[in-house]
């Protein structure tokens, strides 16, 4: 969640982040300029929660997961994932094609269910074996 | 009715079941039985959709069902016997398992070791009382999943989720996912139940509040939910300190699991009330002779990996068991110390190598974690409830825990403490 303060127009940002790389969950703040260059990050006390920030702060991604309709199988939803991280803010627009998906048993996991979605160079893979 | 014999059942064909089998299969053991009630193996694996599994056992990010099939390839290539649909409805007090199927009736079972890996349940509405109106629309975070994950069914498109747990932060997640809006996630204690993982990726990724020290305390709605009362009980605790209302169609509980051990009670067990599973000792055995059990039966995980972790040593130990050459003495017993809600196993017997898993009782920081004659003294930055600690014993570690002298009280015990540095 970004947290704004009430700095003057066109100087600095901050946003506040809960880092995940371990159970320690600091809170790190990301001071930024108006074209989004870091100035400063405090609060993370490592190197790699140093750059989960980083990539948080500039271009978050995640792995989504969801359900897309199966005909022919003892099922009515094949569970999917993508096959590499996505832009977070994409994850919506992603929902809306898988949600279109049709899928037809049998299918096999790993089985690439759709190529290249939305042009990101991601596919929607099975996650598991599924016929009648 | 149908007898069978042999040498090792498993009830439940979860991620700790299928370990387990797997793991006695690997000792040579070549006549198990792995039983489950639902249609196929994987237990709930199968509608935990999202990634997250697999970090700690396969160094790789695994969706549930993906995490399961790793097992059930292996399954496949075994000599292992899988009995699906089939209900674990009794066991004797002489080791005989009662299964009960469509197309047997009533089946016997007799075997040198079992290994219970019935998992756990969650707890719902009526065990948190919360008063109101009954109406459709409440479900406990899990049933939601099954219905969403497996039937495509979505519960509802208002939202509360009563309680931080897991599972709940899990489908806050799903439902927003899918179209519906999650006004709010109540946790009555000041900090929540789920991993921080969980609470940014779930929660924070999608503005979803979560009210800490807050409480569903009325439901509303005569045929399906209307809204609820929600209460903040600030630092100073009952009575509230306000109130304040939501709409909602669809209020989700995600409130605590239970180790499911109806089968431990019926032979019976001696039950660890701390837990809620049966006491058991480091090589996975029950009070019981030839009972072992493993998963979130014995005690709740937080991670399906933990489960197959402890699925392999109850396996060994119902493989070393059958085959007649299982020692397990002395057994020197854990004491949960200062700040620790539970340590277990309960009794250390292995020499080789051991894991105890504690909880603590609040989230606490700059941890020092010791042990009698302060053979455990681990440093950390913080612990908390939501997190289980690993404490690993090595065979010097065990070697002092055997040569402890007896306390004023007259046994040997181990016993950990959590205190600030």
């Amino acid at each position: 969640m970004s947290d704004k303060n009430n700095l003057p127009a066109g100087r600095q940002t901050d946003r506040k982040f809960t880092c995940i790389m371990c159970p320690l969950g600091c809170t790190v703040t990301v001071k930024s300029d108006d074209s989004g260059n870091i100035l400063e990050i405090i609060g993370s006390s490592c190197m790699k929660g140093e750059k989960y920030i980083r990539d948080e702060f500039s271009a978050p991604k995640r792995v989504l997961t969801s359900t897309v309709a199966i005909e022919g199988a003892k099922f009515d939803r094949l569970p999917v994932r993508t096959s590499d991280f996505v832009p977070k803010d994409k994850l919506f627009d992603l929902m809306k094609e898988i949600q279109k998906i049709k899928a037809k048993a049998p299918i096999k996991i790993g089985d690439i269910i759709l190529k290249n979605i939305l042009g990101l160079n991601v596919d929607i893979l099975a996650t598991r074996d599924l016929s009648l | 009715m149908k007898k069978l014999s042999v040498d090792i059942i498993v009830i439940g064909a979860g991620p700790g079941g299928m370990a387990a089998a797997l793991k006695a299969n690997e000792m040579g053991i070549k006549n198990i039985l792995l039983v489950d009630r639902l249609p196929e193996p994987g237990g709930i694996l199968q509608q935990c959709i999202h990634n997250g599994f697999g970090l700690q056992k396969f160094h790789k990010d695994l969706t549930g069902p993906e995490y399961a099939d790793m097992y059930i390839k292996q399954l496949k290539n075994s000599n292992i016997q899988v009995l699906l649909q089939a209900m674990a409805i009794e066991i004797t007090h002489n080791n005989r398992v009662i299964l009960s199927n469509k197309a047997d009736g009533l089946i016997e079972v007799g075997a040198k070791a079992i290994v219970l890996a019935m998992g756990c349940r969650e707890r719902t509405r009526q065990q948190v009382s919360i008063p109101g109106t009954r109406p459709s629309g409440i479900f406990t975070a899990g049933v939601a999943q099954r219905f969403m994950n497996i039937e495509g069914y979505l519960p509802g498109k208002e939202v509360v989720v009563v309680g931080s747990g897991d599972i709940g932060l899990i489908m806050a997640r799903r439902m927003t996912l899918e179209g519906a809006k999650v006004h709010a996630v109540t946790e009555l204690l000041p900090y929540p139940g789920g991993l921080t993982r969980n609470i940014v990726q779930c929660l924070n990724d999608y503005d979803i509040p979560l009210y800490l020290r807050h409480n569903v305390i009325e439901i509303f709605g005569k045929d399906r939910v209307t809204g609820v009362k929600i209460a903040d009980f600030g630092e100073e605790g009952n009575p509230p300190r306000k109130t304040f209302e939501v709409s909602c169609d669809t209020l989700l509980f995600s409130v605590g699991l239970i180790p499911e051990n109806e089968l431990s009670r019926m032979i019976p067990l001696m039950m660890n009330p701390l837990t809620g599973g049966p006491f058991i000792d480091d090589t996975f055995m029950t009070s019981k002779p030839g009972v072992f059990i493993c998963g979130n039966a014995a005690f709740v995980n937080d991670l399906a990996d933990y489960v197959s972790l402890e699925g392999e040593i109850a396996g060994v130990s119902a493989a070393k068991f059958a085959l007649g050459n299982y020692q397990n003495d002395p057994r020197i017993p854990t004491v949960a110390g200062q700040n620790v809600r539970f340590v277990t196993p309960n009794f250390i017997s292995r020499n080789d190598s051991a894991t105890l898993y504690i909880r603590v009782k609040s989230p606490i920081t700059d941890v020092r974690i010791t042990s009698s004659k302060n053979i455990v003294h681990i440093v950390k930055k913080i612990v908390k409830p939501s997190e289980m600690i690993e404490i690993k014993l090595d065979k010097e570690m065990l070697k002092k825990i055997k040569a402890l002298p007896a306390s004023p009280s007259g046994g040997k015990e181990f016993r950990i403490d959590v205190g600030q540095e």
